[in-house]
């Protein structure tokens, strides 16, 4: 077949009705302090890996508690542990908790 | 002293003024265009953040008014014009006083102008005050007659809209959204409730810890990001679109019902304040005090004072505040005069 160079976009929306909620209720049942994120980013500015590649603490995590899982694990692994985040989230989220939570929840994704 | 105050408005802000003024002894005569005192919060269910029964303050606001010779109370009547010695009704009779103060609270934004909500076009799109109407009959139920499993709430609807003259904040509607969704939480725990944002703006003593206490006790879900449209799907329930821009993507759903937080409009009798009583309003329609700090509660004609949300959307609270400062303001002027 002749490749014309089109092709079909993948629609980049959110569907919370397709998306399967189970495992991202089961992270905030298990870490209702994850749901009380304000999004300030502090997580993000401070992260010693996302200083140094695309990762984004603040976006995967919400993305999760969406059901959009599909490489939030690989992402999650990323973060190197240091806990910067945890010291400066005004919400006093245990992020590297989350971290952890995230990866086992979906580590077989 | 013999003076005699006229109180335009008989909402919290005015009954409060009225019973302050009674109590330092000057005659009030409350002049209220429904048919009972108690103004807005009269169809409220219950306020935020204590989750008081409106009806509470209003029985405690009444009892105070209750039984003093020194008070006439009339409903149904409207002020057309005002002067600090005089208001002329609209049916042409004329009261004397010897000062006005102008306690008319605002206007709820009308839901139907934001077109793309789908107010009064589908059946399953609520205001905030019609849930607290349900709330106050024991129900909440789909318009079928089934209970909501997904609720979306929508803040800022007539509030920071350039696009329905709303320019401005109206301050409680952040905290009246957060205090629905834990109400219909309560109601059904196992309900998804969502609430779509642009700020969630908790300005008052406890409302910041109400916020929390939604996200972590009571798994509300916020969404920064405001609903663009509604249209409904095949199966009846409402298809809403935003951009969750928490992670800079659209967003998509489908709920069986929405509320939508309706803001505080100027009061529409404002504009007759300004044409007819020589009284300055602001760019927002709401009345412009004669000071924003120094003279809050006077209005830049002697012997006319303001109390409540007819100068700015306020809570139960302040406006409360303002009744009971509005009538030192008067006693004072009274004396000086």
């Amino acid at each position: 077949m002749i490749n014309f160079g089109f092709s079909i976009s993948k629609p980049r929306a959110i569907d919370i009705d397709r998306n399967n909620l189970r495992k991202s209720s089961e992270i905030t049942r298990e870490m209702p302090e994850l749901q009380s994120c304000i999004g300030c980013g502090s997580c993000t500015a401070t992260c010693t890996a996302g200083n140094l590649t695309e990762f984004n603490f603040r976006k995967v995590h919400t993305l999760v508690r969406r059901g959009e899982y599909q490489g939030a694990y690989e992402e999650m692994n990323k973060c190197m542990l240091c806990g910067k985040c945890r010291l400066v989230c005004p919400r006093g989220i245990n992020t590297r908790g989350v971290v952890m939570l995230i990866k086992r929840k979906l580590g077989d994704f | 002293m013999g003076y005699h105050t006229i109180v335009i408005g008989g909402g919290v802000a005015g009954m409060q003024c009225a019973s302050e003024l009674l109590r330092q002894g000057v005659a009030v005569t409350i002049l209220e265009k429904e048919s009972e005192l108690g103004g807005k919060i009269r169809n409220w269910h219950k306020l935020f953040p204590t989750f008081t029964p409106a009806e509470e303050v209003l029985a405690e606001l009444r009892s105070r008014l209750i039984s003093s010779p020194n008070l006439a109370v009339r409903t149904g009547c409207e002020a057309a014009k005002i002067a600090s010695d005089r208001v002329v009704l609209t049916s042409g009779e004329v009261l004397e006083c010897d000062s006005v103060v102008v306690a008319t609270g605002f206007t709820l934004f009308d839901a139907k102008v934001k077109e793309e909500y789908g107010y009064g076009i589908y059946d399953n799109v609520i205001t905030s005050a019609d849930l607290e109407r349900m709330f106050n009959e024991g129900a909440v139920r789909l318009k079928s007659g089934v209970t909501p499993r997904r609720i979306a709430i929508l803040h800022c609807v007539g509030s920071r809209d350039e696009k329905v003259c709303q320019r401005h904040c109206s301050k409680v509607c952040c905290v009246t959204g957060v205090k629905q969704a834990m109400e219909l939480k309560r109601m059904f725990p196992g309900a998804d409730i969502f609430n779509f944002y642009m700020d969630i703006r908790m300005f008052g003593p406890g409302y910041e810890e109400m916020y929390r206490e939604a996200q972590v006790d009571y798994n509300v879900h916020f969404v920064r990001g405001r609903i663009s449209e509604v249209s409904p799907t095949i199966d009846c329930r409402l298809q809403i679109k935003a951009e969750d821009t928490l992670t800079g993507r659209p967003l998509k759903m489908a709920v069986d019902m929405l509320v939508l937080l309706v803001g505080m409009k100027s009061n529409a009798l404002n504009e007759n304040l300004v044409a007819e009583c020589g009284l300055k309003a602001q760019p927002s329609g709401f009345m412009q005090p004669r000071d924003s700090f120094l003279h809050n509660v006077e209005s830049n004609r002697e012997g006319i004072f303001y109390a409540g949300a007819v100068t700015a959307p306020k809570n139960v609270g302040e406006s409360m505040n303002e009744g009971t400062a509005a009538a030192r303001a008067v006693v004072e002027w009274l004396a000086k005069r």
